[in-house]
């Protein structure tokens, strides 16, 4: 019982949270100097922001567009929960858009079966993303195993900054 | 005298060893290079014994150059058969030596030996080296190019021959005279069967840890003739040999997602192994070669599958909610050793090879992986974690669990075709940088192989006929 309520106001929360990321591009048309933009003269005549459904829109929008994992887990937590929810209202906003997320491993585990939960990783984020409403068929997964860490080193905060699954938009 | 041969190499064409011709004198006055002693380091600690080598491992072997009837100009390395006949004793002094197998001395060490004295030794002055063991031969060059190269061995106590082959080969196949020089002197001094002429698939790593190239290669089982595959644009993973080497089964991410493709040594061309939906991994062969196993995962979970190696029909193996993957066939291909997380963690199972009778055989705790059945049937190699990565072996029934390697992570073992040594790759901590080395199915002769670049993903073949 207590634990459904602490879901509940965990999903809140992050719902809450990613109602607030998505504040600052509520007003993209808008060439402002976004947090993103340096102080230099801009002899640009482009606007600043990011392009509305752009990979970096997208990446300004959302709280993550990466969820990490416990040593060979591929369950999706509520601060897990709390990142997918913003990947899925910023797809809610662009319907044509689609995403691939990928399922990446720590490099303690053996490469076959690093493939084989990388899949697995990716899909359970997929699936959270699916429960939300979004339709499946506008992500796909890919798993690199133990390929492509982030980071390098040898030790149990690398490995966990590794062990993740990360959306990106197909453009 | 015509000796008769049993049977071998097809390929290679068989010669028929006479006596070569020969009104030559003695021994060249033997320069004293010191014959029986290249200082070898004493055992360092074996983990457990399977049969005791060392009263064979120690042997003092010399082998001198191979001489010539006639010195011609020749395609194979040297230029001339002179020069290839050194060549020849050097590889097979490398073979037998880097295994750490015997104690060879080779031929840059040792006086050279008249054309006639190949079938005829000069016992007292090997005694005199304290060899123990005498590996000499010839070679020769055919007006077609071909190459006849013979291969004895004697026993210098005894003053006697203990095998002696012939091999008719194609210039550019030279090594493999050596190798298969090498592998009788082996089989017939251990009783083991031969490996040596063999090829190992590998995939060469290059780049840093957050950008590896990774391209598939092979190589001789002495890491001659290397070859890259691939060029490196896109990620391959876990190369097979088929059984004969006439095809190459082995992951890539060349349309973005990791699937297997088989690829034809021959014509370069390469296939799907399946057009199933999901991305597929570790692909292995059956004894055959008739049969290929891959895994697939759909909807995030990971089943095996096999499929006709030529196209056709996959059949589901396995059917858990947890990853089952790999895969690996005895030498009957009756059974199928794999890898499945059912329970709750990566352990080994036994499966007959239709996938019935599913039963878990490995009880050790930690984590057991990319289970590999010797090519002898007798054992069966893996990965096991607990903390670190290393490689282990245990009979099929899960019984008898022995480390081979004591690392920081070893993973991957392959089997050498005898059944007697298992390769494997180790990666170092932090750098991420890899290697391929091996060990004596005894824990012994642990050595690094030399590869042009980093190594992983080691996949060995049989013995080429």
């Amino acid at each position: 019982m207590d634990r459904k309520i602490l879901t509940t106001l965990l999903l809140a929360s992050g719902l809450a949270l990613a109602g607030c990321a998505t504040k600052p591009k509520e007003l993209p048309p808008q060439p402002t100097g976004a947090t993103t933009t340096t102080t230099t003269n801009p002899p640009v005549t482009q606007p600043m922001g990011p392009m509305p459904g752009s990979q970096a829109d997208f990446i300004a929008s959302v709280l993550g567009d990466t969820i990490l994992f416990d040593t060979d887990r591929y369950n999706v937590d509520s601060e897990d929960q709390g990142i997918l929810q913003s990947q899925a209202q910023w797809l809610a906003r662009y319907p044509d858009k689609r995403v691939t997320i990928e399922g990446h491993c720590d490099e303690r585990g053996t490469r076959d079966y690093n493939l084989a939960l990388g899949e697995r990783r990716a899909n359970a984020a997929k699936n959270y993303l699916v429960s939300l409403g979004i339709d499946a068929s506008r992500i796909t997964t890919v798993s690199y195993g133990k390929e492509r860490p982030i980071a390098l080193g040898s030790d149990e905060v690398s490995w966990a900054k590794n062990r993740r699954s990360v959306t990106i938009t197909v453009q | 005298m015509k000796p008769a041969f049993a049977a071998l190499l097809p390929a290679l064409a068989l010669a028929a060893l006479g006596s070569p011709l020969a009104a030559q004198q003695a021994v060249k006055p033997a320069t004293p290079a010191a014959a029986a002693s290249t200082a070898a380091p004493a055992d360092e600690g074996l983990t457990g014994s399977v049969t005791d080598e060392s009263e064979w491992q120690d042997l003092g072997i010399a082998i001198p150059t191979f001489p010539t009837n006639e010195m011609l100009p020749t395609a194979a390395d040297g230029g001339n058969t002179e020069a290839l006949g050194r060549n020849l004793a050097r590889v097979i002094y490398g073979d037998l030596k880097n295994n750490g197998l015997f104690k060879p001395v080779g031929p840059d060490a040792l006086p050279a030996i008249a054309y006639g004295e190949v079938a005829a030794p000069a016992f007292p002055n090997w005694r005199a080296r304290s060899a123990e063991m005498l590996v000499q031969g010839f070679v020769k060059s055919a007006p077609d190019g071909r190459l006849t190269v013979g291969c004895y061995l004697y026993d210098v106590a005894l003053g006697s021959e203990l095998a002696r082959q012939g091999y008719v080969v194609k210039p550019e196949e030279w090594r493999r005279a050596a190798h298969k020089c090498a592998d009788m002197v082996y089989s017939r001094l251990s009783g083991e069967s031969p490996f040596f002429d063999s090829k190992i698939a590998y995939i060469a790593e290059t780049g840093p840890k957050d950008h590896r190239r990774k391209q598939l290669a092979i190589m001789d089982s002495d890491g001659a003739n290397h070859r890259f595959i691939t060029n490196g644009q896109a990620t391959a993973l876990t190369p097979r040999y088929s059984p004969d080497y006439s095809k190459i089964a082995y992951l890539s991410y060349l349309n973005g997602t990791p699937r297997i493709y088989v690829y034809d040594i021959g014509t370069g061309r390469q296939t799907l192994v399946t057009e199933g939906k999901g991305p597929t991994f570790a692909p292995r062969w059956s004894p055959d070669g008739k049969s290929i196993l891959y895994s697939m995962a759909i909807a995030g979970n990971t089943d095996i599958y096999r499929v006709p190696a030529a196209g056709g029909t996959s059949v589901k193996l396995t059917d858990s909610p947890g990853i089952d993957v790999g895969g690996s066939y005895s030498p009957d291909g009756q059974k199928i050793v794999f890898e499945s997380d059912r329970s709750g963690s990566q352990q080994v199972y036994v499966m007959n090879a239709d996938g019935t009778n599913q039963k878990r055989i490995s009880f050790f705790g930690g984590r057991s992986a990319t289970p590999e059945w010797s090519p002898r049937g007798d054992q069966i190699a893996f990965t096991h974690i607990a903390g670190n990565l290393r490689i282990a072996v245990m009979t099929p029934s899960g019984g008898e669990m022995r480390y081979l390697t004591d690392s920081w992570q070893d993973e991957a073992p392959t089997w050498s075709p005898n059944g007697r040594i298992v390769q494997f790759f180790r990666t170092a901590k932090s750098t991420g940088r890899t290697a391929i080395w091996q060990v004596d199915l005894t824990g012994r002769n642990e050595r690094r192989l030399n590869t042009p670049v980093d190594g992983s993903d080691p996949a060995w073949g049989p013995v080429l006929p």
